[in-house]
């Protein structure tokens, strides 16, 4: 330790601050900035990897996503299918209930619709249908999301672990209702489900097959909007995530509202399945949810649980998986390739909170190194 | 003759966005002293100290380090150049040793031997008189024994200046003490040492110099045996003060409450409560007196429906109409729906008193955010409300959307304690209602005490400081081990009555309770 004579004498070259606040203008101009980056990044590691032009490269992720009307419309529909889990994940996790268990719930949202689908489809009325699909999903999706609730109010088991593994008993249910279900024999998959007669499908709204997705995951967003900032039961959310004790001296019942707020969670879970299978694949397999569970944590995280600006980063999500797949198949790179640009500008988002957290300072140019002792 | 200059500061400024830290503040410290920071909530003392500690990095202004002027750029900078800080919050490892923990982050060279580490712990344990065995694991130690390990931690690297953030805060009186003397063995060795504190009795008994700040610029300094407590006071605050605590004597005096046979027992069927037996009167202010995790926590939580109790136990309410409510068993929810005003301002303000991450406008229908059948909260009446508390009690917060974790201790406890009053209880709990608050700030408590008082609310005060509950309380209930040892007149108790009866002895009764 005897490092007496190491002398400091030049103040730091780069120092980082807190900001005590940043206007809303100039936080949205660091994340522009720092995607504008990421793009520039991401066009300097292209040209250096495949000697390809970025903007062509760009402009195909572009196509790709948003080419078409049939494309933008995919996009569309994979974007309300995300930004639908992400809404049900943002009630539990602003209550820091880790629901890590959205894919099993939108999973056997999905089996109760296609069970709908195939026992009911042509026996009862549409607007019968549709209204048992409706709540034979959320139902069975509350239901999934609440057992582990119910454990977690009862006997604070821990809800990460518990919803995680409740995914895993949706897929083996899903795996015996795919081999129940089977169609044709022999193909190991259920199908498109009513084919011909679109029973228990989606109508076209305006001849446009996708539009009633959107309806109603936009209505479901401004609502959940609403729900957590306006209602009382969104205010005793924000109370119970920050402090259950605080909870208790309000007068609230912690249990209450775990059970209540993870029944709407898993709930929205489960219509997200209901959307999946009746709004979009018209089929069911272990594949329905396809990791959408998992990603949809991203995206609750990086908007904060502000369902408003979860439209904004499914959107980007979906947006760079399709113009991925796209440059995958038109360049002939593989995957790989396009999910390193992902990263980077996930990377970059990322990054561009801490700018909008901290302030940096540069060594002042003219100070002197070194002044007389006073 | 003068001591030789540690550390100089000169014309230091620090700015944390709009907020003033530190303006062009001047300050010595010299080997061979000990010297106190002295200044309210909020007047810059941590801040500064953190620069001296390679925490922060000033704005402006130069710091020399035993006369030359150096740039102390990280905590590591600051321990090479022998500054160690021993913060209020400790950083130590729980499962680690003493040694292990004291071993953490070094780099010295060659072999690693953690033997060697704890032969040297306690040597220095032995040159200044602690009291830790260096074998022994962090969660086994109690708060004092903590902060202990944390000052070997800095002597250990070398430091010959140390610096100390309200060290007492979190001690009993005879840890307090144990501590002084630790620190004048530490003087007597020749090394500068720095205290932050409230407490104006240990400035008096400690330092050698007091400097004060106020308001993030710095005062002045004096010699501390031409200073008393009313001077010091007069330079935080910049004005005349008085210290002493009114009384007043209430007209009204009504029963409100009535406590009988409370017991509270544990997992592990200790009794925290033990057949407690009181009564709290509208218009007074019954002060309880105790040794802390006497039951004073229970006991407050048993009456606003935050702890249950025993079979046999009963809390009475006696309103204002006449007739009788039984309170026990009852959640906050139904004790409020039943019409009992009662304001609970409890101990951990931020992990139970208010949401920390919410501003003081939505802080404020905390406990009444369900009033009403609308679905939606009430949005215009808790702004209002959070308006008329920031300008009344002057809380200072850039607005009242601010997260109420950013304010400082002070204006976290104004807000607490406005929007319990507001409440217009009928009852009025407080627990340590001015821990770590500064003597402007605890004097308007104390006032806003009294006035509840005076407007015929039953008050109940859980202090520590003996002076206070003395000078403050009608009555005094002193708990000891989860049982009353008696309830004394505040007007003629003695401090060593109470503080006998602190330790289970009645004198009074004679003999053990």
């Amino acid at each position: 330790m005897s490092t007496q004579s190491v002398h400091v004498e030049r103040e730091p070259l780069v120092r980082m601050v807190k900001r005590d606040g940043i206007s809303n203008q100039k936080a949205w101009l660091i994340r522009g900035i720092s995607l504008g980056s990421a793009l520039v990044v991401c066009a300097l590691l292209i040209f250096m990897l495949t000697k390809l032009n970025p903007l062509k490269v760009y402009s195909s992720m572009f196509e790709g996503a948003l080419g078409t009307p049939r494309r933008t419309w995919v996009t569309l529909r994979d974007t309300m299918m995300l930004l639908c889990i992400s809404i049900g994940l943002a009630p539990a996790f602003k209550m820091r209930f880790w629901n890590i268990g959205a894919e099993g719930q939108v999973l056997i949202g999905g089996v109760a619709t296609a069970a709908c689908m195939i026992y009911l489809g042509g026996k009862v009325p549409t607007p019968v249908l549709f209204l048992v699909m409706v709540l034979a999903s959320t139902l069975s999706g509350a239901v999934w999301g609440l057992v582990p609730a119910i454990f977690k109010a009862k006997w604070n088991t821990n809800e990460t672990l518990f919803t995680l593994m409740m995914n895993y008993v949706a897929i083996q249910i899903t795996s015996y209702c795919v081999a129940l279900w089977e169609n044709p024999f022999g193909s190991n998959s259920v199908g498109i489900i009513h084919p011909n007669t679109e029973w228990g499908w989606f109508p076209k709204i305006f001849g446009q097959q996708y539009l009633l997705n959107v309806i109603i995951v936009m209505g479901l967003t401004v609502a959940m909007y609403v729900y957590l900032k306006y209602t009382k039961h969104g205010y005793e959310i924000s109370v119970v995530g920050e402090s259950e004790n605080t909870a208790r001296y309000a007068g609230i019942s912690v249990r209450k509202v775990i059970l209540r707020t993870m029944a709407i969670s898993s709930g929205i879970c489960g219509l997200a399945g209901f959307i999946a299978v009746s709004g979009a694949s018209h089929t069911i397999s272990v594949n329905t949810a396809d990791g959408r569970g998992f990603t949809a944590i991203i995206v609750a995280w990086l908007s904060k649980f502000n369902a408003v600006v979860m439209v904004l980063f499914s959107f980007l999500l979906v947006f760079l998986d399709k113009g991925a797949v796209e440059i995958a198949s038109k360049y002939g790179l593989n995957e790989y390739a396009s999910e390193i640009i992902e990263g980077i500008i996930l990377f970059f988002i990322l990054g561009s909170e801490f700018f909008i957290n901290y302030r940096l300072i540069f060594r002042h140019a003219g100070k002197k190194d070194k002044k007389e002792v006073a | 003759m003068e001591k030789a200059s540690a550390i100089q500061l000169r014309a230091i400024t620090k700015t944390f966005g709009s907020v003033v830290a530190n303006r062009d503040v001047n300050l010595d410290i010299r080997y061979g002293e000990i010297l106190s920071l002295l200044g309210e909530n909020g007047s810059g003392k941590t801040t500064l100290m953190n620069m001296i500690a390679g925490i922060y990095y000033p704005d402006s202004g130069q710091i020399f380090v035993n006369g030359e002027e150096v740039a102390i750029r990280s905590p590591k900078d600051a321990l090479n150049l022998k500054i160690g800080m021993i913060h209020q919050h400790f950083k130590l490892v729980d499962v680690f040793t003493a040694a292990e923990n004291v071993a953490l982050g070094l780099d010295e060279k060659g072999k690693f031997d953690i033997r060697t580490v704890a032969q040297k712990v306690r040597e220095i344990c032995q040159k200044y008189g602690f009291d830790i065995d260096p074998d022994q694991k962090v969660y086994n130690m109690t708060v004092s024994q903590k902060q202990t390990l944390e000052i070997i931690k800095v002597l250990y690297r070398g430091a010959d200046i140390l610096i100390l953030d309200e060290p007492t805060a979190v001690l009993t009186l005879v840890e307090a003490g144990k501590l002084f003397r630790v620190l004048r063995n530490m003087r007597a060795d020749g090394k500068a040492i720095v205290i932050i504190t409230h407490k104006l009795n240990e400035v008096l008994d400690i330092s050698d110099r007091v400097s004060i700040l106020r308001h993030g610029e710095y005062i002045g300094t004096v010699e501390t045996r031409d200073a008393t407590e009313l001077s010091l006071t007069e330079m935080m605050v910049g004005k005349k003060v008085s210290l002493n605590i009114d009384r007043p004597r209430a007209e009204k005096i009504e029963k409100k409450l009535s406590v009988e046979h409370l017991t509270v027992t544990d997992r592990n069927g200790i009794k925290l409560l033990d057949d407690v037996n009181f009564e709290a009167f509208g218009g007074e202010i019954l002060g309880i007196a105790g040794i802390s995790g006497c039951g004073q926590k229970q006991l407050l939580e048993a009456i606003a429906g935050l702890q249950l109790a025993d079979e046999g136990s009963s809390i009475m309410f006696f309103p204002e109409d006449g007739g009788e409510k039984q309170l026990l068993g009852k959640t906050p929810r139904q004790i409020r729906e039943f019409g009992v005003a009662l304001s609970f301002v409890p101990e951990d303000r931020l992990g139970m008193g208010l949401v920390g991450s919410m501003g003081m406008a939505e802080n404020m229908m905390l406990k009444d955010y369900d009033r009403g059948h609308s679905f939606f909260t009430e949005r215009k009446r808790p702004r209002q409300l959070a308006e008329q508390i920031k300008a009344e009690l002057e809380v200072v917060t850039p607005g009242i959307q601010t997260p109420v974790r950013r304010l400082s201790g002070g204006n976290v406890q104004k807000v607490l304690v406005g929007r319990e009053i507001a409440a217009h209880p009928t009852v009025l709990m407080t627990a340590y209602a001015v821990r770590g608050l500064d003597i402007n700030t605890s004097y308007t408590i104390y006032h806003l005490l009294n006035e509840q008082k005076m407007k015929g609310v039953a008050v109940i005060f859980v202090g520590e400081d003996l002076d206070v509950l003395l000078e403050l309380s009608d009555r005094i209930l002193v708990l000891c081990g989860g049982k009353i040892t008696g309830i004394v007149d505040g007007r003629s108790a003695t401090k060593e009555q109470v503080g006998m009866m602190m330790t289970g002895q009645n004198p009074v009764l004679g003999g053990n309770a």
